[in-house]
């Protein structure tokens, strides 16, 4: 195996998401699962476009993996419908399904090599041997399995079960090829390989992948689009950019990213600008967003980390996007630090600066008074 | 830390073996016994042997049991299996706790009242008793033995290869013949084996169950023992004793070579090549 890191193909943009008349491909419409009185999905509606990778992420316990089980057939929904490829599959058990699914624990046969694993569902079909062997052969080329082909799976290791499990699955060619946590056994260095070579393999192929995770580094290399669950509900879906920059929920912007969660009241709009007064920090936050609110609503501003500028001294204008405080302490994570400045109220922000240069150099430590600053563009007013 | 055994551990381990395992060496070495009194050696012999075979009512006896202990554990293996699946499986019916609780009572029920509450219903529903009915005795309790084994091995049973399976296109009885049965098999021969030994053991059921034609072997060896101890009786122990062994190791080398096999290669962490 090769160590250098694969490098993400190029590849032109799509996004059917965006064309008005794309007919989805596959459809979620209204789905609920119950398990007594837990809703582990609750009503949720989800369009997936034809050569997509899309992303289903959220805590554990959010319904993700049984939304994904619902596609496979593996659950029957409470209520509501399945459609892949035009057809309704609500009632179609799994092993009639056009898609083929990955398991977290990739659910090797352990009494079969790697090759009668793989070929399994080909069999199924009752295809001729030959083309069985030949579709066998192609796939285990494409996962560079070659020369593993007798071994039973507790002779492999930990990635090379991964990618038998992915030969498996892709050896049928399905319409949609589900992946519940497919990378969370393997480390961090394999993880990030196997992600770029996923998203190859599934550009190649041109197929259509559904992806369940908890790590939304990974949710965010490898989906055109992500939907973030919570508690068996959608909280917000969109491409990993819109969902960074531009999160619907307090809840969205902590759990993709880090964030800076400041309490304001609604003060005015004018234009495309929106003022809100933030009370703790005694100054008034400007965003380029404005959303919707009446006077003196309640509302949250988003602040990534990494967008708060940190420097020994006040910026020209301190009117807005500007607080005073002192470093409390830095965290040094190697590319970047951390630095948590202590308002003088007791408040807390978090500023994050590239390390561009080494450690001893650094201008800024520990007691120094130091000013953050955003710009409107940095700041997301949040409702709820 | 000390390496290998002290003399405490031998000595705790000598007597361990001595305690199992000293009657049957006595059995088995005065079988060889050329004296007809079976505590006194007279050299050595294979007389007893001689006599055995050709004593038709032992060997019709072991006949007998054989079939018995064959018939009764296929039958309990199908039932029992049946009944691990169904109590592992599915969730929630109706009588869940209840079915769990009978499964597992026979294991604790004296022989003695199995055999009669067997014989009352054989007498009540006026069956004529023989090879059948201790057939149907030894089968009931051999069919819970069978289930436990069988349901302790579903309940390490990883589900997700079943839904592969059927993912990958395998309705579930296809499912259950590619996938599950192989991977409990080794159970399920167990559970077979375990049946086919409770069987060939049996005398209290079966000596309230069964007629006349159908003696099993521990009956006539039972019966024989108390007209007073023959050294023919030590050389049908032998034999048992032989069988069952012979069995055993077969059983134990074909998984080594089965685990052997699975092993070839670099080793279970899987070099890249």
């Amino acid at each position: 195996m090769t160590t250098a890191r694969p490098v993400r193909e190029a590849r032109p943009r799509i996004e059917p998401w965006q064309d008005p008349d794309a007919v989805p491909f596959v459809r979620i419409q209204g789905v609920t699962k119950t398990f007594g009185e837990v809703y582990a999905v609750d009503n949720v509606t989800l369009d997936i476009f034809k050569g997509e990778f899309f992303a289903l992420l959220g805590p554990s316990g959010c319904g993700k993996s049984t939304l994904l089980r619902i596609l496979a057939g593996l659950e029957r929904p409470t209520s509501g419908r399945v459609l892949i490829d035009g057809q309704d599959m609500t009632d179609v058990p799994p092993w009639r399904r056009p898609v083929n699914m990955m398991f977290q624990s990739y659910a090797l046969f352990p009494h079969l090599s790697v090759r009668k694993n793989i070929a399994f569902g080909l069999e199924q079909e009752r295809l001729p041997r030959a083309e069985i062997a030949e579709r066998v052969a192609e796939v285990v080329r494409l996962v560079h399995l070659e020369g593993l082909e007798d071994r039973k799976p507790d002779q492999l290791s930990g990635g090379q079960k991964q990618r038998v499990a992915l030969a498996r699955a892709l050896v049928k060619r399905p319409k949609v090829l589900l992946l519940d946590e497919p990378l969370g056994a393997l480390d961090k260095k394999l993880r990030d390989q196997t992600q770029l070579e996923l998203v190859n393999i599934q550009d190649r192929l041109g197929l259509t992948f559904v992806i369940v995770t908890h790590d939304q580094e990974e949710a965010m290399t490898v989906g055109s689009r992500m939907a973030i669950m919570r508690e068996g509900q959608i909280a917000q879906i969109g491409t990993p950019s819109e969902i960074y920059e531009y999160p619907a929920s307090r809840f969205v912007a902590e759990f993709v990213g880090e964030v800076n969660l400041i309490e304001a009241r609604f003060a005015s709009v004018n234009g495309t600008t929106m003022r809100v007064r933030a009370p703790a920090l005694g100054i008034e936050i400007v965003t380029d967003r404005p959303v919707p609110a009446l006077p003196g609503e309640p509302l949250w501003v988003a602040v990534r980390p990494e967008k708060m500028s940190i420097a020994k001294t006040p910026p020209a204008e301190t009117g807005y996007n500007c607080v005073e405080g002192e470093v409390f302490d830095i965290e040094y994570l190697g590319d970047v630090s951390v630095y948590h400045v202590r308002l003088d109220n007791g408040l807390f922000l978090r500023a994050t600066e590239a390390n561009k240069l080494r450690l001893i150099e650094r201008p800024i430590t520990w007691e120094d008074r130091v000013w953050l600053s955003w710009g409107p563009d940095a700041s997301v007013v949040l409702k709820t | 830390m000390r390496r290998g055994p002290g003399p405490f551990d031998l000595a705790a381990l000598t007597l361990g073996f001595a305690f199992l395992y000293l009657p049957i060496v006595i059995l088995v070495v005065f079988s060889f016994n050329a004296s007809k009194l079976v505590t006194v050696w007279g050299g050595f012999s294979l007389r007893w042997y001689e006599a055995v075979l050709t004593n038709e009512q032992l060997l019709d006896a072991a006949r007998v049991s054989l079939g018995v202990a064959f018939v009764t554990a296929t039958a309990a293996l199908v039932l029992g299996t049946m009944a691990g699946l169904v109590l592992v499986r599915i969730q929630h019916f109706p009588g869940k706790a209840l079915f769990t609780g009978m499964v597992v009572a026979p294991l604790v029920m004296p022989e003695v009242i199995t055999g009669l509450s067997l014989l009352l219903l054989f007498v009540s529903l006026d069956v004529p008793r023989g090879f059948w009915t201790v057939t149907i005795a030894h089968t009931t309790f051999a069919t819970c033995y069978v289930a436990v084994v069988v349901q302790a091995r579903l309940l390490t049973f990883d589900r997700s290869l079943e839904e592969a399976a059927m993912d990958l296109g395998a309705p579930p009885l296809r499912t259950f013949r590619l996938v599950t049965l192989p991977l409990i098999a080794p159970s399920l021969a167990g559970g077979w084996l375990l049946a086919f030994a409770l069987s060939l053991d049996d005398l209290v059921i079966a000596s309230f169950t069964t007629g006349p034609g159908a003696t099993t072997l521990p009956m006539r060896i039972y019966g024989q023992a108390r007209l007073g101890v023959t050294p023919e009786i030590n050389a049908v122990c032998t034999m048992l004793v032989a069988l069952v062994t012979i069995v055993v190791l077969v059983i134990s080398i074909l998984q080594k070579r089965r685990l052997a096999r699975e092993r070839i290669g670099p080793g279970p962490a899987g070099r890249n090549p």
